[in-house]
């Protein structure tokens, strides 16, 4: 089977998604579709899956025009989709959320679950995925769900399998497991289209690579004989620094002092659990992990946004374990939150306001109960110079800016202060690479100038490019204090999946 | 390695959990120092009639308030010391009874009434509630909020009786019907098609019902009576069922109305359970995007089960003229609406559990119906309260255990 989009125009109000993308897939072969977020990767995969109906141009099937208006119509012509959030009814069985859709079923409608049992057995032991049909969904690990997805997807016959964003949420073990999958799928005649940001995965597994960028197709590349920068260039439109620069680190007086720091959930689950950690004057301190291990809940109780249930944090030397978030502020904390939108601005309300957050009760814009905008208004042209923050005008609407934009407002806000510890959760997540270049030079130079920092994320590479020292958490536990100039990708995987690599014996722990 | 997992994890009860063992803890405290202090207060023995005119169960009621309290005593102690496991639901069903034993004893001593009768009264009272809560359980596992079940009962009761007076009792409950699903479809067009909060629609169908048939009551059926008087359905007897021993009276002498509340509740559990319908239901309540990717309609399977449910409610709401008083009253439901969602989440969203709610909140009302023909010294506003008051207390003490459909209440975008 071949599949072709032909001239597809999506627009939203006030963007054009995808703009006359052509694109090929054919059985038999792996086509990676890579772009910077928001360069319009899902969108196109939406429109051929039936969920958006395309403005413009149209979709071919071995030749024959096909107009899909609904999943329906695309899961009849053979296209399959893995979605980025996986699309399962947690309190399903597994079972229930494959045949979901296309139930088997005896008289009066009553489903026929044992036919359908055996169905999903014998696509799991077809293509080695090792499924319980009876387990629910929500007690099973992430990389296990993203297999039922695939089962789904296989049992409707699709030819063509898309996955989007496939590996965002997969430990580096996971990822190799996940790859197996797909040459199996290959092999078996199935084509797959895989959505990534991430440009080692395309090299790795697919047959051909699509640039997308900005809504349109930016040029093809070949993956034997393309390497990474050439395509980064392509999807950004300028050479871009994938590496971190950065002088060896000198670690001073310690700043950030956690002991025994354990977090309880509402439901009795110990999130985090006996953590103990410093984090010196002048060092990046990483913590890596698989996300849902504790790191959100960490550092909400190192931000304060939430109390711990028992243990110690110390800035500087002063117990702040109880203090407020305001206090932590003004003791020195600054915080880039995990999910900006929701915590780190307030999207309905302008730059200049966002920009001053953390400081509006300061003498230097307020006279006690009276803000003295102007002066605020002062300061955020400075930090929108300083910072680099594409917007025409500081009184716009924080929700008016892009996602790195966005970031680089709430940057701007922590960083501008006096501080001696940054706390920076996720603090690149969906943001385009040049503003992640950007962010990462901010971050390398205040650690230049004598502050602490505390990085939490999930992107393995970027945590390993920028960390003097490097933590891993695993299930509420550190169990990992590694030197990443000394350690593989692929060990820190291991960490990161709660094994340990054969070469542990050496390391720190 | 997992399973010894998972047998710590049952071992270990949430805060959450153990506080609320420690509340129900108390509150057979509480039970026991009522019932020793106020319940031991009137000397006499209490008959209950277990048969219609026949059998007398007599209990002294002194001695039974000392007793149960006893047992409340000992049942708090054991609850706040290691708790019941398993059996705390069963524990907390017989306490309850054994409350309302002892209420009964004290309220009828030195007197007697019919136990059957007042039981026979429960389960007729139930049909509207069970009804009504179906009505929900069918919108809220669908992922929608149906508030406007009171409105759809009220509206189905006052289009039944007139249909029924000027006709007959089957054209009475077509109508009423056909009066539910009108309703059902205008909040299915305002919160599914054009996604207005589904609360404040549901809300304003409520007022709409109470508004109209208040002004239609008064302006129409008052000059009118031909307009609103009709002889209602007689119960029942089901051959060999009803010869059972008092059960067979409780729940076998009865009008179709109760058979067909039955029947629905056995239906409904069937197909949300074992039918591709009710799979894709509880998909599109739960996580209706899931449903929608795999080919479901989740917007047309929205609006059938709101149009079932609001079918489910009319006949509810025909049960008032039809099924018992014959006539329509302004706001003859009183409330039974939202007694009904209470009973929704008293049930977990499941049929029978809803069922179960239903028949604990009839008692209640046919408990004071009969409380009020004896000499209490209870005001009689106080025991007008008693289903509201239980209805408060049940949803208060379940609602933080039972756990919504997680799409209930939010719009589907197919975008």
């Amino acid at each position: 089977m071949k599949l072709e989009l032909r001239g597809i125009t999506k627009r939203f109000p006030g963007v054009v998604a995808n703009d006359s993308v052509n694109l090929s897939i054919a059985t038999g072969e792996v086509l990676a579709l890579v772009g910077e977020n928001g360069a319009g990767k899902s969108t196109l995969m939406n429109v051929l899956y039936g969920l958006y109906k395309a403005d413009e141009g149209e979709i071919f099937i071995d030749g024959a025009s096909k107009k899909f208006n609904s999943p329906a119509d695309a899961i009849a012509a053979g296209i399959g989709m893995v979605h980025q959030h996986f699309m399962l009814v947690p309190v399903f069985s597994v079972v229930e959320n494959v045949v979901l859709g296309s139930e088997p079923t005896r008289r009066l409608g009553a489903l026929d679950i044992e036919q359908a049992r055996k169905m999903v057995r014998e696509v799991s032991e077809r293509y080695n995925l090792n499924l319980d049909p009876d387990a629910i969904v929500e007690d099973l690990p992430v990389g296990v769900r993203q297999r039922v997805e695939i089962v789904k997807v296989l049992l409707r016959d699709a030819k063509i399998v898309v996955f989007d964003e496939p590996t965002a949420v997969l430990t580096p073990s996971e990822i190799l497991e996940f790859f197996e999958i797909v040459r199996t799928l290959i092999k078996s005649g199935k084509g797959v289209v895989f959505i990534t940001h991430k440009l080692k995965e395309a090299l790795t597994i697919a047959d051909r690579i699509n640039v997308l960028r900005r809504g349109k197709v930016a040029g093809d590349a070949d993956p034997k004989t393309a390497s990474e920068a050439q395509i980064a260039e392509m999807m950004v439109g300028r050479p871009v620094q994938l590496t971190v620069d950065k002088k060896p680190a000198s670690p001073k007086q310690v700043v950030l002092s956690v002991r025994d720091l354990s977090l309880i959930d509402p439901d009795g689950r110990t999130v985090v659990d006996q953590v103990s950690f410093e984090v010196r004057a002048g060092e990046i301190v990483g913590i890596a992990g698989v996300q849902g291990n504790g790191q959100t809940e960490l550092v909400m109780a190192l931000s304060g946004l939430r109390n711990a249930n028992s243990g110690v944090v110390e800035l500087d030397g002063k117990d702040v374990t109880k203090a407020s978030p305001r206090d932590r502020h003004s003791l020195g904390m600054g915080h880039v939150p995990e999910d900006r939108q929701r915590q780190g601005l307030i999207t309905g309300m302008s730059i200049t306001e966002n920009l001053v957050l953390t400081r509006y009760h300061d003498k230097e814009f307020c006279d006690g109960m009276r803000m003295r905008w102007s002066d605020a208004s002062k300061k955020a042209k400075e930090l929108v110079a300083n910072y680099d923050i594409r917007t025409s005008d500081p009184d716009q609407l924080a929700s008016t800016l892009s996602g790195g934009n966005q970031q680089k407002v709430i940057v701007a806000r922590e960083l501008s202060r006096k501080i001696g510890l940054v706390l920076a959760a996720q603090p690149t997540r969906g943001i385009d690479v040049g503003s992640i270049e950007y962010i990462h030079e901010q971050i390398v130079k205040e650690r230049d100038s004598g502050t602490a920092v505390l990085i939490v994320s999930t992107e393995l590479d970027e945590v390993m490019a920028l960390s003097d020292r490097l933590l891993v958490m695993y299930r509420g536990r550190i169990v990992a204090d590694l030197d990443p100039k000394k350690i593989s990708h692929m060990d820190v995987g291991l960490y990161m999946a709660g094994s340990r690599p054969e070469s542990a014996v050496g390391s720190r722990r | 390695m997992n399973q010894v997992n998972q047998v710590a994890e049952s071992l270990v009860l949430s805060a959450e959990q153990k506080k609320r063992a420690r509340n129900v803890g108390f509150a057979y405290l509480g039970l026991a120092v009522i019932t020793m202090l106020v319940f031991s207060r009137r000397p006499g023995d209490a008959g209950f009639r277990l048969t219609e005119g026949g059998a007398l169960l007599t209990l002294p009621a002194q001695q039974i308030a000392w007793i149960f309290g006893l047992v409340f005593v000992g049942l708090g102690s054991a609850q706040l010391w290691r708790g019941f496991g398993k059996i705390s639901n069963i524990v907390l069903a017989l306490a309850t009874a054994m409350f309302v034993m002892s209420f009964l004893s004290w309220a009828t001593a030195g007197e007697s009434f019919s136990l059957v009768g007042m039981l026979q009264d429960t389960v007729a009272r139930s049909v509207p509630i069970t009804l009504g809560a179906l009505g929900g359980i069918l919108c809220e596992r669908s992922g929608v909020i149906n508030i406007a079940i009171e409105g759809m009962l009220l509206a189905g009761a006052f289009t039944g009786a007139v249909g029924a007076s000027l006709t007959n009792l089957w054209f009475g409950t077509v109508i009423a019907v056909l009066t539910g699903v009108l309703l059902a479809w205008i909040l299915g067009v305002f919160s599914i098609k054009y996604r207005v909060d589904q609360v404040i629609v549901g809300f304003a169908i409520n007022f709409f019902a109470l508004g109209i048939t208040s002004f239609l009551s008064f302006r129409v059926l008052v000059p009118n009576p031909d307009y609103n008087s009709l002889v209602p359905v007689m119960p029942i007897s089901v051959p060999l069922l009803s010869k059972i021993p008092f059960i067979g009276q409780i729940f076998f002498v009865q009008t179709i109305f109760v058979y067909f509340s039955f029947a629905a509740v056995a239906l409904l559990t069937w197909s949300m359970y074992r039918t591709r319908w009710g799979l894709r239901t509880r998909a599109a309540g739960e996580y209706p995007k899931a449903a929608g990717t795999l080919g479901v309609d989740v917007i047309k399977l929205r609006y059938r089960n709101l149009l079932i449910a609001g079918a489910v409610a009319g006949i509810g709401g025909a049960w008032w003229p039809i099924g018992t008083v014959g006539r329509f009253d302004q706001n003859i439901t009183g409330g039974r609406g939202f007694i009904a969602l209470a009973a929704v989440i008293f049930g977990r969203w499941h049929p029978v559990g809803a069922f179960s709610g239903a028949l604990v909140f009839a008692l209640a009302e046919a408990v004071r119906l009969k409380i009020g023909n004896f000499d209490t010294g209870i005001p009689s506003e106080f025991l007008l309260m008693a289903p509201y008051f239980v209805t408060l207390v049940v949803v208060a003490g379940f609602v933080g255990v039972s756990r919504a459909p997680k799409a209930a209440g939010q719009p589907y975008d197919e975008q």
